[in-house]
């Protein structure tokens, strides 16, 4: 590989052209700006962010990453943070960004009406965006659906050496023990997650599509899963991950008391803010109907405002009651979810 | 020198100081329950990885540093394709293959009609699992070092070893390797260092080591203190394990006595010097071609489906950010290293010793520590200018690519100043004294003397930046500034989501960006004569 000099010279100035502009920043070409700090992955919402700047003219700068290095990132940053928008993808993110007093809250008509008020925080603080339900996911040729019904009997001794679950490190399975914990209280939830952990066909590994495999190839019958993930999985060009799922079918527990254990994915404006109107306009916008359909399209979500249907591939599952407790709690207890865990070896 | 030392040590400070500010009751339940279990599978994991990459490492340099066999040029450099491999990728890629449901199994079963639990087959999902992957990404620090290190040898005192009557392989362990030492340890050191700051793949793999720990009882139980308590005791751990390696050979010394020599190689031929070359193919297929095979498959799937435009800038931002992080390790090194070379206190030592321990910590630790001092500082400086001038100045520095490009230095120092200071050893001090007694002042010494002896070092080390940088994920995704995206970004953002496929495009484009220094720099080492010579170990003091 030889380069000639005017070449080398060329390729250093466009490098130092890059650096310069990056450095200084690009200059802004839109009047209004919002800045998103988002947990929710570039993939995952990027594209309705540029809708929103087609329709609002509002430009959208956008930082994504792990919701509690975010967090950190902006109590650090304190009140000069360039930060308005705080996307998160649990609620007890949410809960703990309000605890340190990095949200304020803002008043909206429009979300008050639409999201039910055990998805947002009532003070208006933040408010969920799109529902997660985690469920029992199961092997067709192996097990009857009729023999499940709720989170509780999973511990049950025929399922020894049946059930797959991924790690406790997992923040959707620390969720949903802080659900337990909220409506069952410590003791019971205790010897829930001890049933559990015994009835485990192997250690926990992998992430939830590594379980949905497992059910196909027959290393478990049962497994803990988040619907979108099994959504993805019969939606996959990967041709092997859809056979997968194929073999496997969803079980919404716990119908005939408290419901499914289900999670948000939601958004704060920040104390920081100094586009607040912006800011409360991009979080209205991700409430209304194009975007609540967008996420259960793109990623079989359901939505969590109210009269939105969800997509058609979540309603061929069937409706399902979800699990009323308020989603505050989640961020609550998820400290206490997580020892709890820990004493009974979860790993 | 000292200064800088201080400046790049902040944020690693930063993380010992939370030792003094009081411990949770959460320390209570973590000794109860499961930091026994972090702590035993942490120094498993470090003695496999150990293991695994000194013997990988060093045969593989042994072989082509001293011997000639077929394809002994090839295997050179492509001996370096494997740390362009992310570690949680291989383990992505290793997983789809090796899994129960991947296709090696899956064909097992096919072809003799066993069933779940009718054969057994190793769990890659495990912690020897892991030490195979970490191994297999890790090894080219060893071989880097230790190759450079053996081409610099002498074959005078190899031949005087043989004329003595040991054979090739007591050769190797008497003489070879005990020369080599200081390559060694430093090669080892960076892989046990980037073992323990390694997350993505404990994680996918599920065995609970510190690194999991830390992450768990920040995200888990919200408690950041003690997350960076856990940090800093990791940290001391590694102060202490370095020390007393230090001490074990403070006597010894490394440099050459004579002049060069250009080194013969041994002639492996026929049987042998296939055999010889099996070994370096087996390496490099397992750490490199199988897993670059089923992510390109993946890919292909991908292609048409990517925004060419988009991907460029990917790759443009990800090139430039490596270039400036390497090129700014490499001055800072070779100012410690030198400084250190000058003025040998104590005082020097362990100020260089404490810049590099960045590279043990995980990197959203690490950015935790840069991102605390920075908007302080901004937050500090905006206080005052409002106070006095009535302006705000904001965040200078914090979320600016200034900050990005500190906590690379701070992380990565170590890969420079290892390989900066183990290049310098072998440098006989009476080389500096000649040429100060001429009448050269210290930094003619350098660039005169120094710089082209340390040819080979300095390209090694930003060879070795470069690549980490490229590979770099959790400072740069919660330090960045807004709307950057890297390589490694992208592809971790999509793997995290389990959509391998998807990820193997980017991931590949780091790998293959990840070559071309690795090319430069054979270009540069074949270009240079080696400054081989004669060096002894001597021990001072033996009578």
């Amino acid at each position: 590989m030889r380069f000639s000099r005017p070449a080398l010279r060329r390729f250093a100035s466009a490098l130092f052209v890059t650096v310069a502009a990056v450095m200084i920043g690009a200059p802004a070409t839109y009047a209004k700006t919002v800045n998103v700090y988002s947990a929710r992955q570039e993939a995952l919402i990027k594209p309705i962010l540029d809708t929103f700047t087609e329709e609002t003219g509002i430009e959208v700068n956008l930082i994504t990453g792990d919701d509690d290095a975010l967090l950190t990132r902006l109590r650090s940053e304190g009140r000069n943070s360039p930060a308005d928008v705080l996307l998160t993808v649990d609620a007890g993110r949410l809960y703990r960004a309000k605890e340190a007093g990095l949200l304020q809250p803002i008043r909206s008509e429009y979300l008050e009406q639409h999201i039910p008020a055990h998805l947002r925080n009532s003070e208006g603080y933040w408010f969920g965006l799109s529902v997660r339900a985690r469920v029992i996911a199961y092997a067709t040729d192996r097990v009857d659906p009729e023999t499940l019904s709720t989170y509780e009997a999973l511990t049950d001794e025929k399922w020894r050496g049946r059930l797959c679950v991924r790690s406790s490190g997992n923040i959707y399975n620390q969720s949903l023990v802080a659900g337990m914990l909220s409506t069952q209280g410590e003791a019971a939830t205790e010897d829930w997650i001890k049933g559990l952990v015994a009835n485990f066909a192997r250690p926990p590994q992998g992430g939830d599509r590594d379980q949905i495999k497992a059910l196909a190839t027959g290393q478990c019958d049962l497994a803990l899963v988040n619907t979108y993930y099994y959504g993805a999985m019969l939606q996959s060009a990967d041709a092997d991950e859809k056979a997968a799922a194929g073999e496997v079918a969803l079980f919404f527990p716990n119908q005939d008391g408290r419901g499914t254990h289900i999670n948000v994915s939601g958004a704060g404006v920040t104390t920081s803010a100094t586009n607040v109107a912006e800011a409360t306009a991009l979080i209205e916008f991700l409430a209304r109907p194009e975007a609540q359909n967008w996420y259960a399209e793109t990623n079989n979500e359901y939505p969590a405002s109210k009269g939105i249907e969800p997509s058609a591939l979540l309603k061929s599952w069937g409706s399902f009651k979800a699990d009323s407790v308020d989603v505050t709690e989640l961020g609550r207890l998820n400290a206490q979810a997580v020892m709890a865990m820990d004493r009974a070896n979860w790993k | 020198m000292l200064l800088t030392a201080c400046l790049i040590a902040v944020p690693v400070l930063v993380i010992v100081a939370s030792l003094f500010q009081g411990f949770s009751p959460v320390w209570q339940h973590l000794l109860e329950t499961v930091l026994q279990d972090y702590v035993v599978n942490s120094l498993l994991l470090m003695l496999g990885v150990g293991v695994g990459t000194l013997v990988l490492g060093v045969s593989a340099a042994w072989l082509t540093a001293m011997c000639e066999f077929p394809g002994r040029k090839l295997f050179n450099w492509a001996l370096l394709l494997p740390m362009a491999m992310p570690a949680y990728i291989i383990a992505y890629t290793y997983t789809g293959m090796l899994d129960f449901s991947g296709p090696v199994q899956s064909a097992l079963r096919a072809q003799f009609g066993w069933g779940h639990g009718d054969y057994y087959f190793p769990e890659i999902r495990s912690l020897g699992g892991a030490i195979c992957m970490l191994s297999l990404v890790l090894y080219p620090y060893v071989y880097l070092l230790v190759r450079v290190a053996f081409s610099e040898q002498s074959t005078a005192v190899l031949e005087a070893s043989r004329s003595l009557g040991k054979g090739p392989w007591k050769t190797l362990f008497l003489v070879g390797l005990p020369m080599a030492r200081p390559a060694i340890v430093a090669g080892i050191s960076l892989a046990l260092m980037e073992t323990l700051a390694d997350f993505g793949t404990v994680d996918y793999f599920g065995v609970s080591v510190f690194t999991t720990g830390i992450f768990r009882t920040w995200y888990g139980l919200g408690e950041l203190q003690t997350a960076a308590q856990l940090a800093a005791f990791l940290l001391l751990f590694v102060f202490v394990l370095f020390t007393l390696e230090q001490y074990s050979r403070r006597r010894l010394r490394f440099h050459h006595n004579s002049a060069q020599q250009k080194p013969s190689r041994i002639e492996l031929q026929g049987w042998r010097g296939w055999c010889a070359c099996a070994l370096p193919l087996v390496i490099v297929t397992a750490g490199f071609a199988l897993p670059a095979v089923q992510l390109a498959t993946w890919a292909s799937s991908r292609v048409g489906e990517t925004d060419t435009a988009e991907f460029l800038t990917l790759v443009g931002s990800s090139f430039t950010l490596a270039a400036i992080a390497s090129v700014c390790c490499l001055v800072i090194a070779l100012l410690l290293g030198y400084g250190k070379r000058l003025h040998p206190g104590q005082l020097e030592h362990q100020a260089a010793r404490v810049s590099s321990m960045g590279y043990a910590i995980p990197g959203t630790v690490i950015a935790v520590g840069v991102l605390i001092p920075f908007a302080w500082m901004d937050n500090r400086v905006d206080a005052l200018m409002r106070e006095h001038f009535d302006i705000s100045t904001g965040l200078l520095l914090s979320g600016t690519l200034v900050a990005l490009v500190f906590a690379y230095v701070v992380r990565f120092l170590a890969v420079s100043l290892q390989t900066v200071e183990s290049g310098l050893a072998r440098i006989r001090p009476s080389i500096d004294e000649s040429a100060r007694s001429l009448g050269k002042g210290p930094l003619q010494v350098l660039h005169r003397i120094h710089l082209p002896m340390l040819r080979g070092s300095l390209a090694t080390a930003l060879l070795l930046v470069f690549v980490d940088v490229l590979k770099e994920l959790p400072t740069t995704l919660i330090l960045r500034p807004f709307n950057f995206n890297t390589l490694a970004v992208r592809t971790y953002e999509l793997a995290s989501d389990e959509r391998l496929a998807d990820a193997a495009l980017p991931a590949l484009a780091i790998v293959l960006i990840g070559l071309l220094p690795v090319i430069l720099m054979t270009r540069i080492s074949s270009a240079a004569t080696p400054y081989s010579s004669v060096r002894t170990q001597s021990q001072e003091g033996r009578p």
